[in-house]
């Protein structure tokens, strides 16, 4: 346990924590946003694989539980690590020009907060149906709550700005994480993400596209 | 070249900063920047005034003494060099010049543009070596090294430890410095001995002097006079881990 501790309080130790359970979430975002493809083959693909996931019982909950607990290491590691990095800087530039330093590398923090308040609320919204913007909520027809929710625009719009924030996060995450917890190769062109742009982009595309369909009316 | 300058002066430690402005006239694109500074100095000095303080030594790009975040970049608009082999063809006449210290809470300030960068050195002491009887030279190739150890080696041992790294840190991490020297020795058999004592050592006096963390803006290897690679970062981290899970022996 005291190595565990002592691992744990030191910054890199916290990365390599910030890096395992990112690598988990990433798994995690790609496997759901090809589920939620399903949506475009029709109420009876998206019903039937949301009750074939349900059925699974204790492996769903298992999964529950290392997905909570890598976005509680996560988050509380990243705070621990922002704070430490602010206060390695008291006094700032008045002059500083980023060279290489990406939108995404910037937004990690900020736009990391808001995917965390979107996560909060998308389970309130389509998994305990505490938070219901079109006022009803079905627990078997998953395809119907879908569709009456999107079809309400500032639910859309939420879903959309939290999906670009999700693939600025991963565009610069999928490819730190694996160097932070020391296992990418060395690289002649190391900022270069090509990996780390598939996934993002991908996972963004698969995410943005179901509301963006119900809203316009491509999917009814 | 006419020139503006906005430079932070600071008469002490703890004596309150401010940025100054200076007019420097009449300057040769030919010169380096820091000679630039040497005859704003001088004319300052002409006139009484206290010259500017800023860090020098070899002027070749070798020694690692010199510094100055110049208009938002450590060491300058050229990429690859230290500030002493910047010139003044890189500006433009009537160009407005920003010339600030290192930031960082471990790298206090010493005077102007001086800072104390001896918590660099502390890192270095805690592992940044290794232990070899001393005495008569080893002959020439009598340790095999493979090229690609050689090249990478020598690559990350190319660090002068300005501290550039540290300076153009968003979060003011010396995560390129400690990993340049982990990767330096850790590539050649010469370091293997105390490979994991030393990555577990110098993480944690980088911690104990309160640099940030890295988040891999790749800022630093941008801002590095010997053009370090990120990668070394990597490496830091895989013995990190690897002391942490299997204990330091080799």
């Amino acid at each position: 346990m005291g190595r565990l501790r002592k691992f744990y309080g030191s910054m890199v130790g916290k990365k390599v924590v910030m890096g395992v359970t990112g690598l988990i979430g990433i798994g995690f975002v790609i496997l759901h946003s090809l589920g939620n493809l399903l949506v475009f083959r029709g109420p009876e693909a998206i019903n039937s694989y949301s009750h074939f996931l349900k059925s699974t019982g204790e492996l769903l909950w298992t999964l529950r539980v290392v997905l909570f607990l890598a976005v509680i290491l996560h988050v509380v590691a990243a705070i621990q690590l922002t704070r430490q990095s602010r206060a390695a800087r008291p006094i700032g530039y008045t002059k500083r020009e980023a060279q290489v330093a990406t939108i995404a590398s910037r937004t990690m923090r900020w736009g990391g907060a808001l995917l965390l308040v979107f996560i909060v609320v998308h389970i309130l919204h389509f998994t305990t149906g505490n938070i219901r913007p079109a006022g009803v909520f079905s627990r078997e027809d998953v395809y119907a709550n879908v569709v009456t929710s999107f079809r309400i625009w500032w639910v859309t719009l939420f879903y959309v700005v939290a999906m670009v924030a999700l693939g600025l996060h991963l565009f610069h995450g999928a490819w730190s994480s694996v160097r932070s917890i020391g296992v990418s190769p060395p690289s002649p062109q190391p900022l270069h993400r090509r990996l780390s742009l598939v996934i993002a982009v991908f996972v963004w595309a698969a995410f943005t596209a179901v509301p963006v369909a119900v809203f316009s009316g491509i999917v009814r | 070249m006419n020139l503006t300058l906005h430079v932070w002066r600071q008469a002490a430690a703890d004596a309150p900063g401010k940025m100054v402005r200076y007019e420097a006239r009449d300057i040769s694109p030919d010169m380096s920047f820091l000679e630039m500074l040497d005859v704003v100095n001088e004319r300052l000095t002409e006139r009484d005034d206290t010259p500017i303080a800023f860090d020098h030594d070899c002027r070749e790009g070798i020694c690692g003494i010199c510094s100055l975040m110049i208009n938002g970049v450590a060491h300058g608009p050229m990429r690859g060099t230290a500030t002493c082999q910047l010139h003044m063809r890189s500006f433009k006449d009537s160009d407005t010049i920003y010339i600030e210290p290192w930031r960082a809470g471990a790298f206090p300030i010493v005077r102007d543009l001086v800072v104390d960068r001896s918590a660099l050195d502390r890192i270095i002491q805690a592992g940044g070596f290794i232990t070899a009887p001393t005495g008569g030279a080893q002959d020439a190739n009598n340790i095999l090294v493979p090229k690609e150890s050689v090249d990478t080696a020598m690559d990350a041992a190319a660090c002068i430890g300005c501290g550039a790294c540290v300076a153009a840190c968003p979060n003011a991490s010396a995560s390129l410095f400690t990993a340049a020297k982990i990767t330096h020795l850790g590539m050649l058999p010469q370091g293997q001995a105390e490979r994991y004592r030393r990555a577990l050592g110098m993480v944690e006096q980088m911690e104990l002097e309160n640099f940030g963390s890295c988040t891999l803006h790749g800022e630093c290897q941008e801002a590095c006079p010997k053009e370090i690679s990120i990668d070394t970062i990597t490496r830091m981290n895989r013995d990190f881990l690897r002391a942490n899970l299997l204990g330091t022996l080799p």
